[in-house]
């Protein structure tokens, strides 16, 4: 076609008459091949689920990377909740039981470790998986998707909410498949209802987004990876420690409890626990939900707005 | 939004019904432009326009400022100071429609290794705000633009190096831009993918009318594909022209013609045809400096013969960009620190190109 089109400007170039013609046909030529710019969306959203997905896809589209987050909530809860049993600690004492269940209730809320612990797992498995939402920044940048997005017209906040929803969704998937193996390996079921799995997940998604937040914020700026790693094993461990999740915060020395009091996660746990098992909080139900909202519209937005500041130098 | 430069395009066209190939307006203008990081001036007190329609071409060694220059351009990084105008918009005021008219293909491979590499072209329209209705043909025909139809539903880590730098080409055309930003397109690859790439820049400047900027630190590329060439270092805009202006001002080509010995000297008339600068004889040899080398050396030729003397041999050599480059910078192109993630992402485009 561009031959044929070349061929009749050097054919036409004799005749004037005919080059009038040959423009308009060059024209018409040029139009189509522009014809088809679309309009672009303006939409402040565009591209947002696209960039989740790309993230996402990487995941779900890995079988290795699937089987390990399948099979690594089964190696904690297995190793962690049955070896660290606090339950047979108590039956050793040579209490009667309904003493042992007494001393259970006061210090775990409920007369069961395991299914404690195992909402505990449900926020300890967020906070790993938001922990690493980080990383994807610091490769994005180092590899350099990054820039190819940011030369782009996509919404500068989009860019971190997307890393922030990728993280989200893995939580989510990852805490149902905790919760179910949980329940396989003797999670008390007894108190589930539809309506606190529901709440239950919507604290997960809050916690989830939150802390996915403050980890991208803190891989904003940074495209070492060896740095982020160590931020992430310096959060990580006191962020999961000095909380409720693994724990009664009873036998915590007062400083610690605290520490305890201020870290959201505990929020999120004691949230999850009401929910769940029916356990005795540590806050009103209303104040865990309070907490974890307000960590997650804080930090995202902080998210969002260092993004239009951080994210270009 | 999109449509409006496009449109604004052919309008210009059917006002200037048989000018189509002699655009004139500037599609990037630039003044005073400056970047500092910390106490380096990256890029100092820069000046240049860009016409609508031709390829230009930033030339200087690494670390020149040439890729901090192309960031600023495509809004990737803030300026210290100066104005720069692209497509009919500030880079400061509407980085965003800046954004949705230019095209940038970065020095590295961007691509998403874990896409096939027709995901990866509707990631990119996605990121444009392209319907997928439209996207998904149009992700189709630029596969066959630069001949990747074959390997479309592949996943980009099985792709060559040659393949890569084609479907980063791909995926930066998918916006219709205007102007295409190519940050080094041949780095790193062998001599047919360079082919190949440079193929494409010309169909892209002839076929689609686009407006190319490219940057480059291999002379014979900036030589045989620019219409204009600005030779950058240390930040500075050393001179500004075309490769024959520049290799013009090193002082035009050199002819050598030997004749039989003892023959008459005959310096003077030469130096009188029009095109000659300046002519020298040594012996038997006359070494004559001329603007335009194809046209003077048969008029002298003739000359020298009409005058019964017996040309025995003769050799024309042409200037190239190098001694222009040379008498401009004062150096060869070299290697220079570059900072730690440029070397980084610079080993992993190498590697990736070999693979």
């Amino acid at each position: 076609m561009d031959e044929d089109n070349r061929n009749t400007k050097i054919k036409d170039s004799k005749d004037p008459e005919d080059q009038a013609k040959t423009t308009e046909q060059v024209l018409a030529e040029e139009e189509r091949r522009f014809r088809a710019a679309p309009k672009l969306s303006k939409s402040p959203f565009h591209g947002l689920w696209a960039l989740t997905n790309r993230d996402l896809r990487k995941w779900y589209t890995n079988p290795i990377q699937l089987f390990i987050s399948l099979i690594q909530p089964i190696i904690w809860l297995g190793l962690f909740g049955k070896a660290l049993n606090f339950g047979s600690f108590i039956a050793g004492s040579g209490a009667s039981i309904a003493q042992q269940d007494i001393i259970l209730k006061n210090f775990f809320g409920t007369t069961s470790y395991f299914s404690f612990l195992s909402c505990g797992m449900l926020a300890f498995i967020v906070l790993f998986t938001s922990a690493f939402s980080g990383m994807s920044v610091v490769f994005d940048r180092r590899f350099g998707f990054l820039n190819k997005a940011l030369s782009t017209p996509v919404a500068r906040g989009s860019i971190v909410m997307g890393k922030i929803l990728q993280s989200v969704g893995r939580s989510l998937i990852q805490a149902a498949i905790v919760l179910v193996v949980a329940v396989a390996l003797g999670m008390d079921a007894s108190h589930f209802t539809p309506q606190g799995i529901a709440g239950a997940f919507v604290i997960i998604f809050l916690m989830a987004a939150g802390l996915s937040a403050l980890f991208t914020v803190l891989a904003l700026r940074s495209a070492d990876w060896q740095t982020q790693m160590a931020i992430i094993n310096l959060l990580n461990l006191p962020l999961l420690f000095a909380s409720n999740a693994l724990f009664p915060v009873k036998i915590m020395p007062a400083w610690l409890q605290d520490v305890v009091k201020v870290n959201p996660v505990s929020y999120a746990v004691d949230g999850i626990r009401q929910l769940l098992i029916g356990a005795t909080g540590m806050n009103s139900l209303w104040l865990d939900f309070a907490v974890v909202i307000g960590f997650a519209t804080i930090l995202s937005a902080i998210g969002i707005v260092l993004s239009w500041k951080l994210l270009s130098k | 939004m999109k449509i409006k430069p496009l449109k604004k395009r052919s309008g210009e066209n059917k006002m200037s019904t048989n000018k189509i190939e002699t655009p004139t307006s500037n599609i990037i203008t630039v003044e005073n432009l400056s970047k500092n990081f910390g106490n380096l001036k990256a890029v100092d007190n820069v000046s240049f326009y860009v016409k609508e329609g031709e390829i230009f071409g930033f030339l200087g060694p690494n670390g020149a400022g040439k890729t901090t220059t192309i960031n600023m351009l495509t809004t990737l990084l803030k300026p210290t100071s100066g104005k720069a105008v692209v497509c009919g918009f500030s880079i400061f005021k509407d980085p965003n429609e800046v954004r949705r008219s230019v095209g940038v293909v970065p020095q590295e491979y961007t691509a998403d290794e874990d896409m096939s590499g027709i995901n990866n072209i509707i990631l990119c329209a996605d990121l444009y705000g392209m319907p997928r209705s439209d996207s998904k043909a149009h992700a189709k025909e630029l596969l066959k633009l630069v001949e990747l139809e074959d390997a479309a539903n592949r996943k980009v880590s099985t792709y060559s190096g040659g393949m890569r730098r084609r479907l980063e080409l791909a995926c930066c055309l998918i916006n219709y831009p205007k102007l295409l930003f190519l940050d080094e397109p041949t780095l790193g690859l062998d001599v047919q993918t360079r082919a190949a790439v440079w193929k494409y820049i010309k169909t892209l400047k002839e076929e689609y009318r686009m407006t190319l900027f490219l940057t480059t630190h291999y002379l014979e590329e900036a030589d045989s594909l620019c219409d204009r060439i600005g030779i950058i270092d240390h930040g500075h805009l050393v001179k500004i022209g075309t490769p024959e202006e520049l290799k013009e001002s090193v002082g035009g080509d050199v002819m050598v013609v030997d004749v039989k010995e003892n023959e008459p000297d005959i310096s003077s008339e030469i130096a009188l045809i029009q095109l000659v600068r300046d002519v020298k004889k040594q012996n038997n040899v006359y070494r004559i400096k001329v603007n335009d080398g194809e046209e003077a050396s048969p008029q002298i030729i003739d000359l020298i013969r009409s005058k019964g003397l017996h040309v025995t041999r003769i050799s024309l050599t042409k200037p190239s960009l190098d001694e222009a480059y040379l008498e401009l910078t004062g150096r060869t192109l070299r290697e220079e620190e570059v900072d730690k993630l440029q070397m980084f992402r610079q080993r992993v485009t190498m590697r990736r190109a070999r693979s």
